[in-house]
């Protein structure tokens, strides 16, 4: 009986940590979302801000993200995937590599305001490309590049030794193997991870802080050299700026709220992905 | 011995890092013959065979001595390209390994990686090789489906039709029948010995009976060494050997 008992217990603190963390999700979603659609208009979608940020629409702050983000997953994605290939497929094993690998692994630890910080000094001063997209896409798949190397590492140790085996049985190169067999097979798990590192970079402001954010800008980008306004940084200046706090921080949670959309629209896709390879290997 | 040797080892050395897997081993093995290699788990067998298509190279930190001949080719010499060897001497694994693809692209893609583009070439080589290994029938209507919807037996024989699409002339069985039912594991048997009028064949097998019912030769292996080689028939009745002896008898092993 006292067993049992006590395995109630176990089972009903764990259900109560669930439900806690359930909790606070919901609230965080409820909270943004109630204050955040009062704001949501066609016209706040589609309007540059007009009176210092009090009234008109978030556009350019919404196309600068996506242009952001675009710009460090285009930057990171065949840089991260060509990395973590290396050093799953074909590195020799040994001391250099893991120090390689701890390395990477470190470098995901790094304060984004740190990336921050290295943007202004090296892409904005050194490589003079000034407070741009460039600058700030760049910044941003560096941030993102170990969250990419080490979802894709996994996906290809997650790939059976065995079909490797078979292939190179069959007379094909290492090469060949890791192109039609490892790669394909591992490619619904790196879509995943790279999917969700773009989630992660989209609702960065430290690294964008100092390398690409405009505070206001009259209308959009006109090329990758342009500052731009984002969604986060938006949200960060509207709450500490401006002298109109109250009608500033209802366009904030508006703006909160495009990017959660935008971050957990993002993610859905990853499960979708996900989803299809299950059935397909069922 | 009046009948073609397809393969020979000659003492041949092994080694995970130190310790010593195989122990001067020298073996003919014959062509169009079943080949039979039995002993108890870690006698070296497994790693015997994956010497036959240079398996072993893909394990860090082994080495090798001696000398292995595919007809007068020595394998292993410098300028000779594994990829060749594994072409010829084709592998059938212990663990049915299909790759996540429909059954049409396990069979053509030996094919493919090996340069062939011709689809009516292809098409032909996969109907051709499935019939082979006696699954056809069970297929033929469903070749765009993933292969690994098959059961366990049918995918170590579409294994098996994968093996016999690209020209190989040697098949490399590593205890095929390991992880399938008796009846998966009778249509392999009746399969092997339909095979071998085509290839050479080699199989590591756990299961005595099945080397009895398959093979013309054995080879006994304990230990890294190989005790006793011969005819099947003789190993079984007339084991010249106490080791030999004492294992098939189930007194060890």
């Amino acid at each position: 009986m006292k067993r049992k008992y006590i395995q109630n217990l176990g089972f009903g603190g764990l259900f109560l940590c669930m439900f806690a963390t359930l909790f606070f999700l919901g609230l965080i979603i409820f909270f943004v979302g109630a204050r955040g659609v009062k704001a949501i208009s066609w016209e706040f979608l589609t309007q540059i801000p007009r009176c210092s940020m009090t009234q008109g629409g978030v556009a350019p702050a919404i196309v600068g993200t996506l242009y952001i983000t675009l710009g460090a997953i285009l930057f990171s994605l065949p840089l991260g995937v060509a990395c973590a290939i290396y050093l799953c497929e074909y590195s020799p094993k040994g001391f250099m590599v893991n120090i390689i690998r701890i390395s990477i692994n470190n470098l995901a630890g790094v304060p984004s305001v740190v990336f921050g910080l290295f943007g202004l000094a090296v892409f904005v001063k050194f490589f003079g490309f000034g407070v741009s997209i460039l600058s700030g896409s760049l910044t941003l798949g560096i941030l993102a590049l170990p969250l990419i190397i080490s979802s894709t590492q996994e996906a290809l140790l997650a790939v059976p030794q065995s079909i490797r085996e078979a292939s190179l049985s069959l007379g094909a190169t290492k090469w060949e193997t890791i192109k039609r067999i490892v790669l394909p097979a591992a490619l619904p798990g790196i879509l995943t991870g790279v999917i969700l590192s773009i989630g992660r970079v989209a609702g960065e402001t430290a690294p964008i802080l100092f390398t690409a954010a405009a505070f206001y800008m009259r209308g959009y980008p006109k090329s990758v050299f342009s500052e731009v306004m984002a969604l986060p940084y938006h949200i960060y200046a509207l709450m500490t700026e401006g002298v109109h706090p109250d009608r500033q921080m209802a366009i904030a949670y508006g703006c909160s709220f495009i990017l959660l959309f935008l971050v957990l629209s993002i993610s859905g896709i990853a499960i979708i992905i996900r989803q299809k390879q299950r059935i397909q290997h069922g | 011995m009046d009948k073609k040797i397809k393969m020979r080892a000659e003492g041949v050395n092994f080694f995970y890092g130190r310790s010593q897997a195989l122990k001067n081993v020298d073996i003919l093995i014959h062509a169009n013959q079943v080949t039979a290699l039995i002993g108890p788990s870690g006698c070296g067998k497994s790693t015997f065979i994956r010497l036959f298509n240079r398996m072993n190279e893909l394990v860090l930190d082994t080495s090798l001595s001696g000398n292995i001949y595919l007809d007068d080719l020595e394998i292993n010499s410098a300028q000779i390209d594994p990829v060749h060897i594994r072409k010829r001497v084709g592998m059938v694994f212990q663990k049915p390994n299909p790759f996540p693809k429909s059954i049409l692209d396990n069979i053509s893609y030996g094919l493919r990686v090996n340069g062939v583009k011709d689809a009516n070439f292809i098409e032909e080589r996969v109907e051709a090789s499935l019939k082979k290994a006696a699954i056809w029938d069970e297929v033929k209507n469903r070749l765009s489906d993933s292969a690994l919807k098959l059961s366990g037996g049918q995918q170590q024989r579409l294994c098996i039709a994968r093996c016999l699409a690209v020209d190989t002339e040697v098949i490399l069985f590593d205890e095929p029948c390991a992880s399938l039912d008796p009846i998966s594991t009778a249509k392999i048997e009746e399969l092997i010995l339909e095979l071998k009028k085509d290839y050479t064949i080699v199989i590591v097998t756990h299961n005595m009976q099945q080397a009895a019912r398959v093979s013309d030769y054995t080879g006994f292996f304990l230990l890294g060494e190989l005790i006793e080689f011969g005819k099947t028939q003789d190993i079984f009745t007339a084991p010249q050997d106490k080791r030999t002896e004492a294992y098939i008898t189930g007194r060890f092993g």
